[in-house]
């Protein structure tokens, strides 16, 4: 298949943690975007393979990655990873986003979120705000307790 | 014993709020059932056929006697006046009220503890060995490391939703008491040529459907390194662990199907990546962490012989008592495998005591082991026999360590939704078989071990006898199995042929256990037997 709008536009996102204009941009699957030298947008599925991308990071401005299922989390691996390997770009988690996970979501390194369902915004802001410390490092900007410790 | 810190108390303080959050949601309908589902499991709350369950987590099997006094407070409150004890080093109560969750998660907070991760597809609570910092032969205590770990994996926000749920096991020692390489991943803290400690890592060990014991994926990962390479560990997993199928989503089929040389390679790489992400705590966090299990305060000039003329006590003794480093001290096990009783049960009331027996003689700290007993870490051995009474009188005096008698047991389906028989009620039936004939001190050492259906929660494959119960043509049958282990010498128990049915299956252990009784040589116990004698004699003695 060639690249073509899989749905998500702008007026799907919900909320979104960047200062920048949004990008409204068609993403494509990963494999037609691997095909075409000028894509600027794709979209991960659970099976692709993030490291994939590593080498185009430069001239993406937005990274989907899909979740067809809550429960399946291989999506956080694939924010962290792009984070970790220098995109700076959009990450939007775009599927079936739930309350529940956006902290998770958000400390991989999503700063968009597209649910299927929209969310109620007053738990999202809650859900996001209930904690104060983490215990451990991933792609955001939160200081691990035991830094907090050992300052 | 780890203290906590404001910071650690908020985060349980803050997840008892979110709890009450999400199951407020539930009931109002913005979440279903299918949503809020792993998000109770990751509280520990888990359906079972009657009622809800709650597993709360005792890292690395580790409480003080104000942990145990509250555990028992929750028996009374909030169940039926009684808790079990789980292969897991925990403790579940199986009559528990949706409404009433939140109330004994906060109950639980006012003493650090927490019921987080105890269920559902993430890293579960870290297990270890039940005599840590007492033990003659360990290396290092391996708690501060589990501690670690446990910080770790607390709320990691890229593996709450892993494809299968996923164990961790810290020892320090070669003898093995938590059956190490049956996790996930095992790790031993062990001391190189050099001298310097370093964390071995076994990957890919598991019981369930398809056991398998772990291969050494890294002899040696330095200790200010252990948690990247944990996590590069891990990460491989949630990228390539199978999705397709729930019974082959587990890591022990990831690195068996791939390879444990691959499996291997790919963890060195993500791990040469992660080394420059800052994922490694400081390691002065890892010193704090060790100053929270310095050894107490021993005695000295202690007596190191106990008066053994009470025969029913020297007995005790000898069963349920192991060494200790510090001269004039034993560690000393409470079995909660009484005669016909239910293994790991205890009521409210023997709680309440066992914790009053840890600050009376133990230095304010017992263990739970993952046989589903108590420990007393740190007993003065002339002291022994005035805890010896008081645990008699209590009935926890049962001196049947590693026995027959001290038989792992999984709820079965008295309890479970998932079981195709009942694990309980024969395990009561063996436990009165061998204490009327009189053999079960005679057999020694023999691990008997129970599982209600494949899902091996009673560790069937470990046992030196397992037994796995199965649903044959709609009635309980209990299938047999021959020479398992979990310790140092980790093997898995091979079937011995066509099942029984509950009589029988009782009948057909006694068989086997006379003919080790006849058969065995100078010094060997059930197992050894087996080893040297294989299957076949048994095959014979149990079938004709």
């Amino acid at each position: 298949m060639a690249d073509f709008d899989l749905g998500t536009g702008r007026d799907d996102v919900q909320l979104r943690f960047r200062e920048d204009e949004q990008a409204s941009i068609a993403a494509v699957t990963v494999d037609s975007f691997l095909d075409q030298t000028d894509a600027e947008a794709v979209r991960i599925e659970p099976g692709d393979d993030a490291r994939d991308l590593l080498p185009h990071l430069a001239r993406l401005r937005l990274v989907e990655v899909n979740f067809p299922s809550y429960t399946d989390g291989r999506g956080y691996s694939a924010a962290r990873l792009l984070r970790e390997h220098g995109y700076t770009g959009e990450l939007r988690a775009v599927g079936d986003v739930l309350v529940d996970q956006l902290r998770y979501m958000r400390r991989c390194g999503f700063d968009a979120f597209a649910p299927e369902r929209p969310l109620d915004e007053a738990d999202a802001a809650a859900a996001l705000e209930r904690y104060d410390h983490v215990y451990q490092a991933a792609a955001d900007e939160a200081v691990p307790i035991w830094n907090l410790r050992h300052g | 014993m780890y203290k906590y810190d404001h910071y650690d108390q908020a985060m349980v303080d803050a997840r008892v709020e979110e709890f009450r959050d999400q199951a407020r949601r539930r009931l109002e309908g913005k979440l279903t059932e299918d949503q809020f589902k792993p998000l109770r499991l990751q509280n520990g709350l888990y359906l079972q056929l009657h009622a809800y369950m709650l597993r709360v987590a005792i890292p690395y099997g580790t409480l003080s006697s104000m942990q145990m006094h509250a555990l028992a407070d929750i028996a009374d409150k909030y169940d039926r006046g009684y808790g079990h004890f789980t292969t897991r080093q925990n403790i579940q109560y199986n009559w528990i009220k949706l409404e009433d969750a939140a109330d004994i998660l906060a109950d639980l907070a006012k003493v650090e503890m927490h019921a987080i991760q105890t269920s559902g597809n993430c890293i579960r609570n870290i297990s270890s060995d039940q005599y840590a910092g007492a033990a003659a032969d360990e290396v290092v205590d391996p708690r501060p490391y589990a501690e670690l770990l446990r910080q770790w994996s607390t709320f990691h926000p890229e593996f709450a939703y892993l494809p299968r749920k996923f164990k961790i096991a810290v020892i320090a020692s070669e003898k093995d008491r938590a059956a190490m390489r049956l996790h996930d991943i095992g790790i031993n803290i062990v001391k190189n040529d050099a001298g310097e400690l370093g964390a071995s890592f076994y990957v890919g060990g598991g019981m369930g459907r398809t056991p398998m014991i772990a291969p050494l994926i890294r002899d040696f990962v330095p200790l200010n390194q252990m948690v990247t390479y944990a996590e590069a560990c891990l990460r491989v997993y949630n990228r390539h662990g199978r999705r397709d199928n729930k019974y082959k989503a587990r890591i022990k089929i990831l690195v068996h199907e791939m390879g444990a040389e691959e499996y291997a390679r790919q963890v060195e790489e993500e791990f040469a990546h992660l080394l420059d992400q800052g994922v490694e705590p400081p390691f002065a966090e890892l010193e704090r962490i060790r100053s929270f299990f310095q050894p107490p305060e021993f005695g000295t000039g202690l007596t190191e012989k106990a008066d053994r003329s009470d025969p029913d006590f020297a007995l005790w003794i000898d069963r349920n008592c192991s060494p200790h480093k510090a001269p004039g001290y034993v560690s000393a096990a409470i079995s909660l495998k009484p005669v016909g009783g239910i293994p790991g049960d205890a009521t409210a009331a023997q709680m309440h005591l066992m914790a009053e027996l840890a600050k009376g003689y133990s230095f304010d700290e017992c263990r739970v082991t993952h046989a589903q007993n108590i420990i007393l870490p740190h007993v003065e051995i002339g002291r022994l026999h005035e805890l010896w009474t008081k645990l008699d009188e209590a009935g926890l005096g049962t001196a049947n360590l590693d026995n027959i008698g001290d038989i792992i047991a999984c709820p079965g389906l008295d309890y479970c939704s998932l079981a195709n028989a009942r694990s309980i009620p024969v395990s009561q039936k063996i436990s009165e078989r061998f204490a009327s004939n009189g053999k079960g001190e005679l057999l020694g050492e023999l691990k008997l071990k129970i599982s209600g259906c494949i899902n091996a929660c009673g560790h069937h494959h470990a046992g030196h006898i397992g037994i796995l119960g199965v649903d044959r043509k709609g009635t309980e049958n209990y299938q047999l199995l021959l020479g398992g282990s979990e310790a140092e010498d980790v093997s898995l128990a091979k079937i011995t042929g066509p099942g029984f049915n509950e009589d029988g299956i009782v009948d057909a252990i006694e068989t086997v256990a006379d003919l080790y009784l006849e058969r065995r040589e100078d010094g060997e116990r059930f197992l050894d037997t087996y080893r040297r004698l294989g299957m076949d004699p048994f095959k014979e003695a149990l079938y004709g």
